[in-house]
């Protein structure tokens, strides 16, 4: 064995260890970061999902951004208001409170009901079949099926249903709005979670040309309009466009609707009940716009239990306080 | 070994491609070619860390290892040398250069002990390539791993869309599409190249 050679393997290895370990011991304290102890701390209470709806790379960016003064502290859609709290406490800010969303589908036309125009081809993926024609869907407005929200999706809230359609799980749903975005026919919205009734369809044709090619679109016939109680409802473009502050979430388009073009969210709604109290005056029957109230005039009336949708105007008219509305209206929540 | 600068580059940006014509780092190939923005990142820090590498083994080497003797502890020198080297990188850059610590700063801890880093330190010493050739060669080999990997991103992206069978979808359709590649890149070899 040759001692000298092992001596100087052993020494120069050795030393060389050593030197780097000096270097870089000397370096960390050198060239340390000082990072914003708060930013670590908002980092932690943020969910880490990623997902980008703050409008900064990830959440990393965004606790960076809010130690820094600027963020809103409120900026997390996903963790929402009590994230928006903790990380407002931590910076030693108020919150400001912000209603939830959740995403919806304003489109109802599956593979039965909305026809092809042309067998498609090519990449099985929304953004680029919507690059061939507007995608091979007879309505141009409409959602082309091939699920590319599904894979944006941050949370896996999104799957494609039997009729080529997304279905959204609303429980999973964290309102980041990352499916809206990338929906080349932006047929994927944004709306506040306490909002029950939405239009579901896209369509800016005339009637007609919705017949021609969707089943379940709407024809723009107006009846919605007419029937609204607080005209929330407006025809624009051959579509009902609705304004969500006088929007009260009655129900009466949904049940309107010839087309069906309407979805209600609610999961139950309640019933009206007329109690003694009712004079006969006939207040409601004039103002039920569904005839489910019948009765001769100054006797008690009654309500027809499958025609009432439980929109509560019969309640609201009655002068006697004589009608009642029985059942909870099933909000649709988030799940904490 | 009479090639000459421009020739070394052509030779180890495509002929002898570490990816495609040597198999050496392969693990970054299919880990972050996943998607073109990874896989760019990705070539750059390699890029930056292999000229970095290049310069500080083959000075030690020479200058060291040599002239003693231990050329036999050429591996466990190097590893350690590039991977102390990576690191006060790391740490240089958090500090004085955030943008490019942003853009390349989670690569390089992936790459400290990268087989084509350490891949490319060695070949410079067994082709006996003096200071300028070894860099031309180093900046040649990056290059190469930057202009395949992020080829290849662009295929794989193409495959996440594509139909392909279940069984075969992610990793499987990748080595064959890989295999396929590197067949391409199979014709250079009529051009010339390195041996030793």
């Amino acid at each position: 064995m040759d001692w000298a050679i092992t001596a100087k393997a052993l020494l120069g290895l050795g030393g060389l260890g050593l030197l780097m370990g000096v270097v870089l011991a000397v370096a960390s304290k050198k060239l340390a970061v000082k990072v914003d102890p708060r930013e670590e701390r908002i980092r932690g209470v943020l969910p880490g999902a990623n997902c980008g709806a703050c409008g900064f790379p990830g959440c990393d960016a965004f606790a960076a951004a809010v130690a820094k003064g600027e963020a809103d502290v409120a900026g997390c859609t996903f963790g929402g208001p009590s994230v928006a709290r903790t990380v407002g406490e931590i910076m030693g800010k108020e919150a400001a409170e912000s209603e939830p969303v959740v995403a919806v589908l304003t489109c109802r036309g599956g593979t039965e009901q909305a026809p092809r125009r042309f067998q498609y081809q090519g990449t099985y993926n929304c953004r680029q079949a919507a690059l061939l024609l507007g995608g091979p869907k007879a309505c141009v407005y409409g959602c082309i099926g091939m699920g590319h929200c599904v894979t944006v999706c941050p949370v896996n809230a999104i799957t494609l249903g039997p009729n080529n359609l997304p279905v959204i799980d609303e429980k999973k749903c964290i309102g980041c709005g990352a499916c809206t975005k990338e929906c080349p026919k932006q047929v994927l919205k944004l709306i506040p979670r306490s909002k029950l009734v939405f239009l579901a369809c896209s369509s800016h044709d005339k009637g007609r040309a919705v017949k021609q090619v969707c089943k379940i679109g709407c024809i723009g016939c107006g009846l919605c309009v007419k029937n609204c109680p607080t005209q929330a409802l407006t025809m624009v473009d051959n579509l009902p466009a609705m304004d969500q502050e006088k929007c009260i979430d009655c129900g009466i388009c949904v049940h309107k609707c010839p087309t069906k073009s309407f979805v209600d969210r609610a999961k139950g709604r309640p019933r009206a009940v007329i109690n003694p109290n009712c004079t006969g005056c006939g207040l409601c029957v004039k103002e039920c716009k569904f005839k489910a109230i019948e009765g001769e005039e100054g006797k008690q009336h009654r309500v027809i239990a499958d025609k009432c949708i439980g929109c509560g105007m019969c309640h609201k008219v009655c002068p006697e306080q004589a009608i009642d509305m029985v059942g909870a209206l099933g909000h649709a929540r988030k799940v904490a | 070994m009479n090639l000459n600068p421009a020739q070394i580059f052509i030779a180890a940006f495509l002929v002898n491609n570490i990816l495609l014509m040597r198999y050496i780092g392969l693990c970054p190939f299919f880990g972050v070619s996943a998607a073109g923005s990874t896989a760019t990142g990705m070539s750059a820090a390699v890029m930056f860390v292999m000229l970095l590498a290049t310069w500080v083994t083959w000075i030690l080497f020479h200058a060291v290892l040599a002239p003693l003797g231990l050329v036999f502890l050429r591996t466990a020198v190097f590893i350690l040398v590039i991977a102390s080297l990576v690191q006060f990188v790391e740490m240089f850059l958090k500090k004085y250069v955030r943008t490019l610590y942003s853009a390349m700063g989670i690569y390089l801890p992936l790459i400290t002990t990268n087989c084509a880093i350490l891949g490319v330190t060695f070949l410079n010493i067994d082709y006996s390539f003096n200071l300028l050739q070894s860099t031309v060669f180093s900046v040649g080999t990056g290059l190469g791993f930057g202009l395949v990997i992020i080829l290849f991103a662009a295929i794989r992206e193409r495959l996440e869309d594509a139909p392909i069978s279940k069984s075969f979808k992610g990793y499987p359709i990748a080595f064959v599409a890989a295999s396929l590649v590197s067949l391409a890149f199979m014709g250079f070899i009529g051009l010339f190249g390195i041996s030793l």
